[in-house]
């Protein structure tokens, strides 16, 4: 059964009087412990599709099962629920929380959206913190690292709570290529070890080759599926 | 809880100097507002004591109409020994009484033999007056501190202008409410003081004496005053007073007496209740002080933190919790600016009250200001400045917790 299905996923904007399209009937499905990348030129939808998948925005028509729950038809409060329990973050600009320390900011989703016990919370930070590399600087402040560490610390974050799913939105455009890679050889191998699926995008054609499945999307419509056999 | 403690304090520490400005500003008002209410609690505290203490008493009972009229002093609105022994009545069965002392007012002319002016006079018997009002003998200037028959305390305002030392012999005269004059020798036993508000400036004989003059047969008590173990209980005492004696009627059938607490009967009630306005105010100038830096702040922070927000929004952190780590931010500021500031008064008062302030009122010099603050002023300034620091915190908070994810994300 697979863990993502989109039929005929639409968004439509409204900027004034003018609608924008940014998806046009999307169908798709995505299973279980993959690793899917979606591609495609700026403004082509990636960001749009993603927010939905990730319960914080509604579609305009269509199904969207995330799974096995219609997300298409969550409210502010059951949606924010949902993704604490179900969905990882991993963003472009990493967004740690400035004040808490790289221990702290793993933490943080197990603490403020979890409440998981101390013991607990203390095993699975420290765990994910040495599967990333990072459990040496765990008292460092975000601001006494590098952005590669910075992701990485993201990545453990945002698996932290062992999610079902991940989705990252461009999360190595703000990398350079080594580090880039780095992050996601690490994304890919925690794939691996916990059988999450990962969904990121990017338009960087040579970070796209890492990708299992590669959807390409232009102008808001699915323009290619390919598999990649790593 | 402890956690959401711990980041409310560190993004406070995130911003040192606008924290600190902040919590400088509370505090700076609590410290203001603490001084003022303990400097003019005390002036209004030391007044009232000052005024019912050297002549006043807590309460006075008369017969219906005299305080009206109290200025002519009128003979003829005395208490007739049936009624006097009515209202002791009444007052031996108050607990609450701890003296009271029978009066017999009256307005006479007082000669040193070369001159003659006019004087008022309360016939007094000394040892119910003392207890009634203990501050009298301290304001015996000149003399024995006491009221013996056959001498008369004389203000001093009269006894300067008249010329008159201790010691002098002096006649008073007076009409009695049948009319027919008397007059008596005294000798100058003592030189009084001026207390502040009407009845300060009287001199005192003795009861006796006054009776005398007045030829009374019988004696006719013009005032009660009445002092208390305990002047909070004034209102109580007073109602209790009010209902006992209501039930005595006059030939009219309107109340035979009247009761009267101290504030019916002193002018400066008006100047204490002028100073309980102003502490009013001053407490509502420091909650607006606070309201307003602490939403400053607060937007301030709220504004700044818009990607945070969207961060944690996204990851799933519930609104109520957003909501909670604002308002627990805003109730940080509060509290510290709330310590702050009662340290700092409680300092400032002590240093205050150590300097030992003096000041003059009317005629009275040298009073002794000795500022204090009750635990329950300072617990009530501090609440009510946490409070509302929370309350200040209540809009940013919830347009935080209220904030779409995907455009908060996206804010630069
Ligand atoms: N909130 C919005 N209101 C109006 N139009 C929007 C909004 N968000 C996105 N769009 C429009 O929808 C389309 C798709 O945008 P989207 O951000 O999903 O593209 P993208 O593939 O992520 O682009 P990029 O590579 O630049 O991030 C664009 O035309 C964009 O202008
Ligand atoms: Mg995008």
């Amino acid at each position: 059964m697979s863990l993502i299905t989109a039929h005929d996923l639409s968004k439509t904007y409204l900027k004034g009087e003018t609608k924008v399209e940014a998806l046009k009937g999307l169908s798709f499905e995505i299973e279980p412990a993959s690793f899917v990348s979606f591609v495609g030129p700026s403004g082509s939808g990636k960001t749009t599709l993603l927010n939905l998948i990730g319960c914080l925005d509604k579609p305009t028509s269509g199904v969207l099962r995330v799974d096995d729950t219609d997300v298409s038809s969550l409210n502010t409060r059951p949606a924010a629920a949902f993704r604490g329990r179900k969905i990882g973050f991993i963003f472009q600009d990493f967004n740690l929380i400035p004040v808490l320390t790289v221990y702290e900011n793993v933490g943080y989703p197990l603490l403020m959206v979890q409440n998981t016990p101390s013991r607990e919370r203390k095993k699975r930070i420290l765990s994910l913190l040495e599967a990333v590399g990072m459990a040496e600087k765990k008292n460092k402040y975000p601001d006494q690292i590098s952005g590669g560490q910075k992701q990485r610390v993201a990545v453990a974050r945002a698996l932290v709570t062992n999610p079902k799913l991940v989705l990252a939105d461009e999360p190595t455009a703000n990398l350079d290529h080594k580090t880039a890679y780095m992050v996601i050889d690490i994304m890919k191998k925690m794939k691996n070890e916990l059988g999450t699926t990962f969904i990121f995008s990017t338009h960087d054609q040579k970070i796209v080759g890492e990708a299992e499945t590669i959807y390409t999307l232009e102008d808001g419509e699915l323009a290619g599926r390919e598999v990649n056999n790593v | 809880m402890f956690d959401l403690f711990k980041i409310a304090i560190r993004n406070l520490l995130r911003y040192r100097r606008r924290t600190l400005l902040t919590v400088s500003l509370v505090s700076i008002g609590v410290v203001s507002v603490l001084v003022f209410i303990s400097i003019s609690g005390s002036f209004k505290n030391m007044m009232i004591g000052q005024i019912t203490d050297s002549f006043l008493g807590h309460l006075q009972i008369h017969k219906k109409g005299y305080v009206s009229s109290i200025d002519s002093l009128p003979l003829t609105l005395n208490l007739s020994p049936k009624a006097l022994e009515k209202v002791e009545k009444a007052i031996n069965e108050i607990p609450d009484v701890e003296a009271y002392s029978k009066r017999i007012k009256f307005g006479g002319m007082f000669s040193n033999f070369v001159e003659t002016t006019n004087v008022r006079l309360n016939g007094v018997n000394p040892e119910d007056e003392v207890k009634t009002v203990p501050l009298l003998l301290s304001r015996i200037k000149e003399g024995a501190k006491t009221i013996r028959t056959g001498e008369v305390l004389v203000p001093e305002l009269l006894a300067k202008g008249m010329k008159v030392k201790v010691g002098d012999t002096v006649v008073v005269i007076a009409t009695n409410s049948n009319g027919s004059v008397n007059g008596k020798q005294f000798r100058v036993g003592g030189i009084l003081e001026s207390a502040t508000g009407p009845g300060g400036r009287d001199g005192y004989i003795h009861i006796d004496d006054a009776a005398e003059i007045l030829r009374m047969d019988t004696m006719a008590i013009s005032e009660i005053a009445i002092r208390l173990k305990n002047f909070d209980k004034v209102h109580e005492v007073f109602d209790r007073l009010k209902g006992q004696l209501a039930n005595e009627l006059n030939k009219q059938g309107k109340p035979a007496f009247e009761v009267h607490t101290w504030e019916k009967l002193s002018p400066f009630y008006n100047i204490a209740r002028m100073i309980d306005l102003m502490t009013f105010f001053v407490k509502l100038m420091l909650m607006a002080i606070v309201l307003i830096s602490i939403m400053n702040v607060m937007v301030m922070a709220v504004y700044e933190r818009i990607r945070e927000i969207g961060t944690i929004a996204a990851i799933g952190t519930l609104p109520g919790k957003i909501l909670a780590m604002f308002l627990i931010e805003g109730l940080s500021l509060g509290i510290f600016g709330a310590a702050v500031g009662t340290v700092l008064g409680v300092a400032t008062i002590s240093i205050v009250s150590m300097a030992k302030l003096t000041f003059d009122f009317g005629r009275q010099k040298g009073l002794l200001l000795s500022p204090s603050i009750n635990i329950q002023d300072i617990l009530l300034i501090s609440m009510m400045v946490i409070t509302v620091s929370v309350m200040a915190s209540l809009q940013p908070a919830y347009k935080a917790s209220r904030m779409n994810p995907i455009d908060a994300l996206r804010h630069v």
